[in-house]
């Protein structure tokens, strides 16, 4: 498929993209009208600016695709096209949930390691509750569930554990026990989909506790260690499985 | 030794010329190449090879490059992918690294000698063969999102 010229997006959506391709827009976008533009009749094109997401640059007449994968469009509010990469490092993202591990305390600094390319700083006062005198009790080489809040390719990407109203919502020390691990960043994606298979079905198997950072990093904890084990090498597994082999293996281990 | 320095040297230009370091400030991205096994066309191969590593990697490119060998046979044919043997009978081997956006030139180089013409004629078919190679990316990535 000669792409020198560039073929249009739609026609594109859902299917492998690769970079160098170019994707032209629609004539409605068109980048001469940045501003508002008059429209004397209810006109069909939708409103709003389209969002160029990750794997994608703006370029003259179109879209760049810079990384390979699916393209995908969102056609609400003025409409989104993204690229869904497989990928398995992790480069830092605002807003983003990660699992971070403790590597240092500076003052009054924690430097986490989020598997990016620069460890992250996160203030001992940015947890729910902490106070100069009330600090929170994190050791060297605990684990901890927060968000980014600075996060750009210039600057050190730094991290809290509460939301814009001071309230903690689930981040935090992650508590004792459990497991660890890593996977490809598409996975956490999917398992973070809205009601997603995989952990409906794992949960009909045993009761555990699951949390799923950005970066690709996963903790477990169920009642026995045996449970965890097998827990962590179903979700490893999910990954180059089809639905009806994770079935299979999930009705072998509860007949068991 | 001084051949692999030259290798090495010739793969980071490549590189370097679709990679889109201005989103990875401060930062070392180190391609460690293996060579388990080699029948001819090493440098190609190993174009090849970096390529598609950066792209399952998921670093950004501007576009796509590959490797194509040519050998110039002491009687004027052009052979494209020479084993070992036709490489050592060649008068001329010429290595190009072609990207995949207008087929553009990214590193050429040449060991023996050669005319002008020569050369023009081995990139044309450099050029054409380039896109036999860019339809193989496809597919193998079209291959690994199918699963997905």
């Amino acid at each position: 498929m000669a792409a020198e010229g560039g073929t249009a997006a739609e026609a594109l959506v859902g299917q492998v993209v690769l970079p160098g391709d170019l994707l032209l827009l629609p004539a409605h976008y068109d980048e001469d009208a940045e501003g508002e533009r008059l429209r004397l009749s209810a006109g069909t094109a939708p409103q709003g600016r389209l969002l160029c997401g990750p794997g994608l640059r703006r370029s003259g007449a179109g879209l760049l695709v810079t990384k390979c994968g699916l393209l995908r469009h969102r056609p609400g509010g003025g409409g989104a096209y993204w690229v869904d990469s497989q990928q398995k490092r992790y480069v830092p993202v605002k807003g983003d949930h990660v699992i971070g591990i403790v590597t240092a305390k500076a003052g009054d600094v924690f430097r986490l390691d989020v598997g990016g390319s620069e460890p992250a700083s996160l203030s001992y006062l940015a947890f729910e509750g902490a106070t100069k005198r009330n600090r929170p009790n994190v050791q060297v080489g605990d684990l901890i569930y927060g968000q980014f809040v600075v996060a750009n390719k210039d600057m050190e990407p730094e991290m809290v554990c509460i939301d814009s109203s001071g309230r903690s919502s689930g981040m935090g020390i992650i508590g004792q026990d459990g497991f660890l691990f890593k996977v490809s960043l598409g996975l956490i994606r999917k398992l973070l989909a809205p009601k997603c298979e995989i952990i409906q079905e794992l949960s009909q198997l045993y009761p555990f506790e699951l949390v799923l950072g950005m970066n690709g990093r996963i903790w477990v904890k169920a009642k026995t260690v045996q449970q965890t084990l097998i827990i962590v090498n179903i979700l490893e597994a999910c990954e180059y499985m089809t639905a009806e082999q994770r079935k299979q293996a999930l009705a072998k281990l509860s007949g068991n | 030794g001084v051949l692999e320095r030259s290798r090495e040297q010739l793969l980071r230009q490549t590189c370097e010329a679709v990679l889109l370091g201005v989103l990875h400030p401060r930062t070392a991205i180190s391609l460690v190449l293996q060579v388990l096994s080699d029948a001819g066309s090493l440098l190609s191969c190993c174009l090849n090879a970096a390529c598609m590593a950066l792209l399952d990697a998921g670093l950004p490119l501007a576009a796509l490059f590959c490797g194509v060998t040519c050998a110039l046979q002491p009687d004027g044919t052009i052979l494209l992918d020479p084993t070992a043997r036709q490489e050592q009978e060649a008068r001329a081997i010429l290595t190009f690294a072609i990207a995949s956006s207008n087929r553009k030139v990214l590193m050429a180089t040449t060991k023996g000698s050669c005319s002008v013409e020569e050369m023009q004629q081995c990139l044309a078919a450099a050029q054409r063969a380039a896109s036999t190679v860019f339809q193989f990316y496809r597919d193998s990535v079209r291959r690994r999102y199918s699963k997905c």
